[in-house]
């Protein structure tokens, strides 16, 4: 029989906050989290001389700029100057976010990172983190200097950009000696590292595991590259839903979750945030960046979710939705939840709908991970945020989207969700959906 | 040579290259080396090769607080790891204007066996 599995410690840092406290708090209260380029600090140096490539119009979601300081008490505690010199940003932000999330779970003492050995076994404490694409500045800068200049390469150039280092680095800061674990699937990364963490759980395979995502890849390379994919908007205006939504703004952070089982979680007397009850995955098996237009991919993995988790398409409140603002994306996934999600569901029983990317952007692989944190807390505090900039409802053509209650102007308050569901969708038409349930206590 | 310890130091932490500059006798007797010595002393080598590793990682207690002599060495001394050892080595490079072989490379182990190395090197400078 397979194991229930919590969520007992959350942590994020995005576009919107250091800490998962201030972004929820500043995507709550409508603020933007997006950047111009032109206020950029290397603007002038790096992005203005390529201004063919990246026009001056568009924004990103950049993390807050102290949030690196090195001098600051947390990275004092968190790395040395060891850490500094062989990890790059990405694999940072894993640490600090793993180190939020494992304080929130209880497992901490306040300035240590010393784990609580009398609460959980360390031999089976997983590591699940991924990132979509690692560390491209590093893989840029190393680049140039061999090529140009025929430098000697840096020795830590590889273990700064694999994707697996995030797992791998923060393991070895707290020493967790169960499974690591790193997988990369563009944009459903997050996604698929609680997923995937949720399986190794049920099954009995790890007794607890943080899982999440961590993305830093806002650089002119990567940013050139999503605009010649058509995927970036040129006026810096992320609109998820809206009829003007004319691609995504690229973001940066990490989302992070500490998951176990039931029984160790009330084995070790923990503050249960919610449950996951189902995943689900499927492939679109259609092109390499477009979904196909009816969403069908993304329909069989909601599907696959529910089933796991024993639900009707009725038994849903809420699904914090991809939804990225790009054309084709947003419709095929309100396609996809309609047929999905609407069959059998009586007039009285709204469906809300929001997605986070309109405040934060898209964080790539960070986002699922991001986005599970956020619908985790809309659970938890009976707050479905809205979904900044969405003014103008787009049309489906099969006239349900009358049918589907999407949240905008300023949160839903008391709407007492019990069931939501977090999307993300990649490259390569990956799809991947998670089903949380609301905790009551037993 | 300035260049680069100021180059180090500021991939470090910011204020180490300051720290250095703020040191107007020792930046003049560099110069003074520089402009009117070609071959250098060991104790010159032994006194850049400390400020270079002073600067590599001035957080390291097992670095900022230790007597560096030419007995110390890189691993068993300093806490230096070989990824450690390779980047400290490619930052004595650049202050000597110098390429070690990877082949002597891997075999210096100690602040002593560095020092010899550059004093036997002709391109030091």
């Amino acid at each position: 029989m397979s194991k229930r599995v919590v969520v007992t410690g959350l942590g994020c840092v995005t576009p919107l906050g250091r800490t998962l406290n201030e972004s929820w708090r500043n995507l709550l209260s409508s603020k933007n989290g997006l950047t111009p380029i032109t206020s950029l600090p290397d603007y002038e140096k790096e992005y203005k001389p390529r201004e063919k490539s990246i026009p001056s119009t568009i924004t990103v979601g950049k993390i807050p700029e102290d949030f690196h300081d090195k001098e600051s008490a947390i990275s004092k505690l968190l790395f040395t100057g060891q850490d500094e010199r062989r990890t790059s940003s990405f694999i940072k932000l894993a640490v600090r976010t793993t180190y939020e999330a494992l304080q929130h779970a209880g497992l901490l003492r306040p300035n240590e990172i010393n784990i609580n050995t009398s609460l959980c076994n360390l031999d089976h404490f997983g590591c699940l983190i991924g990132s979509g694409i690692g560390s491209i500045q590093d893989i840029y800068q190393t680049s140039l200097q061999f090529h140009n200049d025929n430098k000697k390469v840096n020795p830590y150039f590889v273990p700064k950009i694999l994707t697996n280092m995030a797992a791998g680095n923060v393991s070895i800061k707290f020493n967790l000696k169960g499974l690591s674990h790193s997988v990369s699937t563009a944009c459903a990364t997050g996604n698929n590292s609680i997923g995937d963490a949720f399986n190794f759980i049920r099954l009995g395979m790890q007794d607890i595991c943080v899982a999440g995502a961590s993305e830093t890849s806002l650089h002119p390379l990567s940013l050139a590259g999503f605009i010649r994919a058509k995927s970036i908007t040129t006026n810096g205006i992320s609109r998820p839903f809206d009829t003007e939504r004319s691609g995504f703004v690229l973001g940066e952070g990490c989302g992070m979750l500490v998951m176990e089982s039931l029984e160790h979680a009330q084995r070790r007397k923990a503050n249960i945030i919610c449950e996951i009850v189902g995943y689900g995955l499927s492939s679109d098996a259609c092109h390499i960046t477009s979904p196909p237009a009816d969403g069908n991919g993304a329909k069989r993995a909601i599907e696959m979710a529910l089933k796991m988790a024993h639900l009707k398409p009725s038994d849903v409140d809420y699904v914090n939705a991809h939804a990225t603002s790009t054309l084709l994306g947003d419709k095929a996934e309100c396609l996809a939840i309609t047929s999905a999600l609407l069959p059998g569901r009586p007039e009285s029983k709204p469906l809300y709908i929001s997605s986070n990317k309109g405040a934060i952007g898209h964080l790539l692989g960070a986002a699922g991970a991001v986005e599970s944190v956020f619908t985790i807390c809309s659970l938890r505090d009976d707050m479905i945020p809205h979904t900044l900039n969405l003014k103008n409802i787009l049309h489906l053509e099969n006239d349900e989207s009358d049918r589907l209650y999407f949240v905008r102007d300023k949160p839903i308050e008391k709407a007492n969700p019990k069931y939501a569901l977090c999307n993300s969708f990649g490259f390569g038409g990956i799809n991947t959906s998670l089903l949380f349930k609301k905790w009551e206590k037993i | 040579m300035f260049k680069s310890i100021c180059k180090i130091s500021s991939r470090m932490a910011p204020s180490a290259c300051r720290t250095m500059l703020a040191r107007p006798v020792m930046a003049n007797s560099i110069l003074a080396q520089r402009f009117y010595s070609a071959n250098l002393s060991q104790d010159q080598i032994s006194q850049r090769v400390i400020d270079v590793i002073k600067a590599f990682d001035k957080n390291s207690p097992s670095i900022a607080n230790k007597q560096i002599s030419s007995d110390t060495q890189f691993h068993k001394d300093l806490g230096l790891d070989s990824l450690d050892t390779v980047e400290l080595l490619v930052a004595i490079e650049e202050e000597f204007d110098i390429e070690i072989p990877d082949k002597v490379a891997d075999d210096l182990r100690s602040v002593g066996e560095t020092v010899n190395y550059i004093a036997s090197n002709p391109d030091a400078n």
